[in-house]
């Protein structure tokens, strides 16, 4: 049955939608937290996460040529892998830093697994876990104060917090100074006067002047991007919103150093990585549950996860690790999340 | 707002191409080729030789079994051969082939009834297997088959089919701007073989008109015309129950499971002309379009007409012809060969031009789980496909993979481009193969 004609299966259409376009759409609504980074970091922000793309890209490149196999990086994945690791790194870490973790997360997190689709963990956040267990110092001292913000996001001049993001003082200041039986009246006043001092700079947070890593500084961009891509269809909304719910509620509940239901929600979830985490990280399509319920069950766990670090973890933010774990529970919650069928 | 089903897709319609013309009568071809096997089941058995004359709708082939359908000449004129053709399955299989006399010489066999109320209910069916009516929405199902149930399940609703969700296809939208009252006349008739109180004629929001004129030929019936979001597969069977009912048709079971009938609004019309005018089934409307024809048209052509005879009368092709394709783009089928004829389940035919006949190349799943989304049975795509990758066909058949209705939509989605289905239907296949073991 030789045929002049193109003969296959049904269907004989297809929608335009491709990875590769998925893919670049994630990077497109990525560039406005870029833009806010290099604003208020300045430059710096943008060259170490070029820095960091191109050394996911090269990486991929590069295992796939000695394997054998197709190139892919046009595909977009890596350069999302590059920006978001670099988007985990403080601002002022060493111009190696990108370069090391992104070719670590590319190669341990995505390509020894056999790449694109087949990781078990995001290889971003991989990258930054094997950062902050090599280069702790890197990785937690090398805070900038951003254009028109300090550091910890308060105007308060106390030398003993600059140098500590507002959950580093929050859980290293006051946190530790309001545990602490042998703490002088004066002591306890000036921790309770900074908290209020926190809370009530939650804008800040918001709009990003504020110390932090590279792209979480500006949950308002961040929010920005991510409205573009679900109005274009290309990601999850139940994950992000049971993430941040969780945390919001539990965070509310558990999250304040000074006793239950007193943590200003608003601090809670604007602060940290939890915008960049619930947003563009636990909602990695290949690293988080395909069903429904498993996308819920998802990111229930990584706020409990979240809110359970940062309240009594060794960690000020707990973020990462809690999306890290939850990626190793997705098989699991896959299997018994199988939706129920039509005429069942 | 319109009534629908969970999940599913929109492709672009492309329904503009033909919709608008009305159904133009195709000459009878010179050479009729009509295949046995139209339909569903077993093939007819040929009940005519080389060299016998044949009339105008007269029984050339016989229902060869519980599930099979009457075969009738389409023209008048002499058996030129009985031979193996191209069949739109692919592959050949025998058909009669007619040399046609040009005068249609009529054959009368049937009888008419223009006071079918005063038939008995189980007459209908019998009416239908004698003029070897099948499902003309593409299933090709024996129609006096299905409107005789067993007799512990009870019809309440019978559901005419006008959604017509597949692109491009506009043969049953122009049937119902053409032929309304025959298609409510024929729908009637269901309803009264089957005894069901309800009756519904479901249609698709993307065609106003055609709800329009239902409307008017309803008046004073108790009949309903319910408007459907536009949406696809909105004419699966269970979709549509699903839609109008609120009912789910179990996992394994049949409409009448949940006192339901579903038919094509293309088979109403030809019922009701067996019943009133004896006439069988013989021809139909046919949409001819994609963007490699000339002039995309609906056309009521005569069983045994060719595809290349329906492309002539689309004034040809335009520019090159990439593939062709027998139904709707999304569940229809490849022809390899321009000799296919047309058959009694031949709703349209799309001839398409190279640059959109090929998909892109399969890559990795990225999980992104678009094709559960859209899945209208609910069921995992991606990981039924994964499990029969790994021949892991019992997890498969676990997962739902014989409920799959084969729509195509989440193939359609799939941004990695795999081609779920093709595994889907593998899965299937070995399934079937085990559990005859």
């Amino acid at each position: 049955m030789d045929s002049k004609y193109f003969v296959a299966s049904s269907p004989h259409i297809r929608s335009d939608v491709s990875t590769k376009k998925i893919m670049w759409n994630v990077v497109l609504s990525l560039i406005p937290g870029l833009i806010g980074a290099t604003y208020f970091f300045g430059f710096r922000a943008l060259y170490l996460t070029i820095i960091g793309v191109l050394s996911a890209v090269i990486t991929e490149a590069i295992v796939e040529k000695c394997s054998g196999k197709k190139i892919t990086i046009d595909d977009g994945s890596a350069v999302i892998t590059g920006i978001l690791l670099t988007f985990n790194l403080p601002p002022g870490v060493s111009w190696w830093m990108p370069i090391v973790g992104a070719a670590f997360g590319i190669l341990f997190g995505k390509m020894i697994f056999g790449g694109l689709g087949n990781n078990i963990v995001n290889p971003a956040l991989l990258g930054r876990a094997f950062l902050m267990a090599s280069w702790p110092v890197q990785m937690t001292t090398k805070w900038l104060a951003p254009r028109g913000g300090s550091i910890p996001g308060i105007s308060t001049n106390i030398d003993a917090i600059t140098g500590a993001t507002p959950l580093g003082v929050l859980k290293v200041f006051v946190g530790e100074t309001l545990a602490n039986p042998s703490a002088t009246p004066e002591q306890l006043t000036q921790a309770k006067h900074i908290l209020v001092q926190l809370y009530s700079h939650w804008t800040n947070l918001f709009f990003g002047n504020v110390g932090g890593v590279i792209g979480e500084t500006s949950a308002a961009l961040l929010i920005i991007g991510f409205l573009y891509l679900l109005i274009r269809g290309f990601i999850s909304w139940r994950i992000p919103l049971a993430y941040i719910g969780t945390a919001l509620l539990l965070g509310w509940i558990f999250g304040a150093p000074d006793g239950f239901f007193k943590m200003n929600v608003l601090f809670y979830i604007f602060s940290g990585g939890l915008m960049l985490g619930a947003l563009f990280m636990a909602t990695d399509m290949v690293t988080s549950p395909i069903t429904p319920r498993g996308r819920w069950i998802f990111g229930i766990g990584c706020g409990i996860l979240t809110v359970i670090i940062r309240r009594w973890g060794g960690y000020p933010e707990g973020v990462s690790y809690s999306i890290l774990l939850m990626n190793l529970t997705v098989p699991l919650i896959n299997r018994h999340t199988v939706p129920k069928k039509f005429g069942v | 707002m319109s009534i629908t089903f969970k999940g599913g897709i929109h492709p672009a319609e492309n329904k503009h191409f033909s919709e608008k013309k009305p159904i133009e009568k195709l000459p009878a071809p010179e050479i009729a080729y009509v295949l046995l096997s139209q339909h569903i089941g077993a093939p007819a058995k040929p009940i005519v030789k080389k060299g016998d004359e044949v009339k105008f709708g007269q029984k050339i082939g016989e229902s060869a079994g519980f599930i099979s359908a009457n075969i009738h000449s389409p023209v008048s004129g002499k058996v030129k051969s009985i031979e193996d053709i191209p069949h739109f399955l692919g592959g050949y299989s025998t058909a009669i082939i007619i040399e046609n006399d040009g005068l249609d010489t009529p054959a009368d066999e049937l009888e008419k009834h223009s006071d079918w109320k005063s038939l008995s209910p189980d007459q209908i069916p019998k009416i239908a297997a004698e003029a070897g009516i099948v499902g003309m929405g593409g299933a090709t199902f024996p129609t006096n088959v299905k409107l005789s149930p067993p007799k512990d399940k009870k019809v309440h609703t019978v559901i005419l089919n006008g959604a017509e969700c597949e692109p491009y296809l506009t043969a049953d939208h122009r049937l119902m701007l053409e032929h309304s009252d025959e298609i409510v006349e024929g729908a009637e008739m269901i309803r009264f073989a089957l005894g069901a109180d309800r009756l519904i004629i479901a249609i698709e929001e993307n065609k106003p008109d055609a709800i329009a004129t239902m409307r008017k030929s309803v008046e004073g019936k108790q009949i309903e015309v319910a408007v459907l979001k536009t949406k696809y597969p909105q004419g699966a069977e269970k979709q549509l129950i699903n839609a109008l009912t609120g009912l789910e048709v179990p996992s394994g079971g049949l409409p009448f499971d949940v006192g339901c009938y579903v038919q094509n609004v293309s088979t109403a019309k030809a019922l009701r002309d067996a019943v009133i005018d004896g006439k069988p089934l013989v021809e139909r409307v046919v949409t001819v379009s994609g963007l490699a024809v000339d002039e995309p048209k609906n056309v009521l052509a005569r069983i045994g007409t060719t595809l290349s005879e329906l492309l002539e009368s689309a004034n040809g092709a335009k520019g090159e012809i990439g593939k062709i394709v027998m139904g709707g783009p999304m569940m229809g089928l490849d022809q390899w060969t321009l000799e296919t004829p047309v058959t009694k389940g031949t709703s349209g035919v799309l001839f398409i031009p190279p640059k959109q006949a090929k998909v892109g190349e399969e890559t990795n799943c990225i999980l992104c789980a678009s094709c559960i989304d859209v899945c209208p049975m609910k069921l995992m795509p991606t990981s039924l496909a994964q499990n029969t990758k790994y021949e892991k066909f019992d997890m498969a058949k676990k997962l739902g993979v014989l409920d799959c209705i084969e729509c195509g939509s989440c193939v359609y989605v799939c941004p990695a481009n795999i081609n779920l289905l093709h595994y889907i239907r593998w899965a299937k296949v070995e399934i079937r193969k085990m559990s005859k073991k």
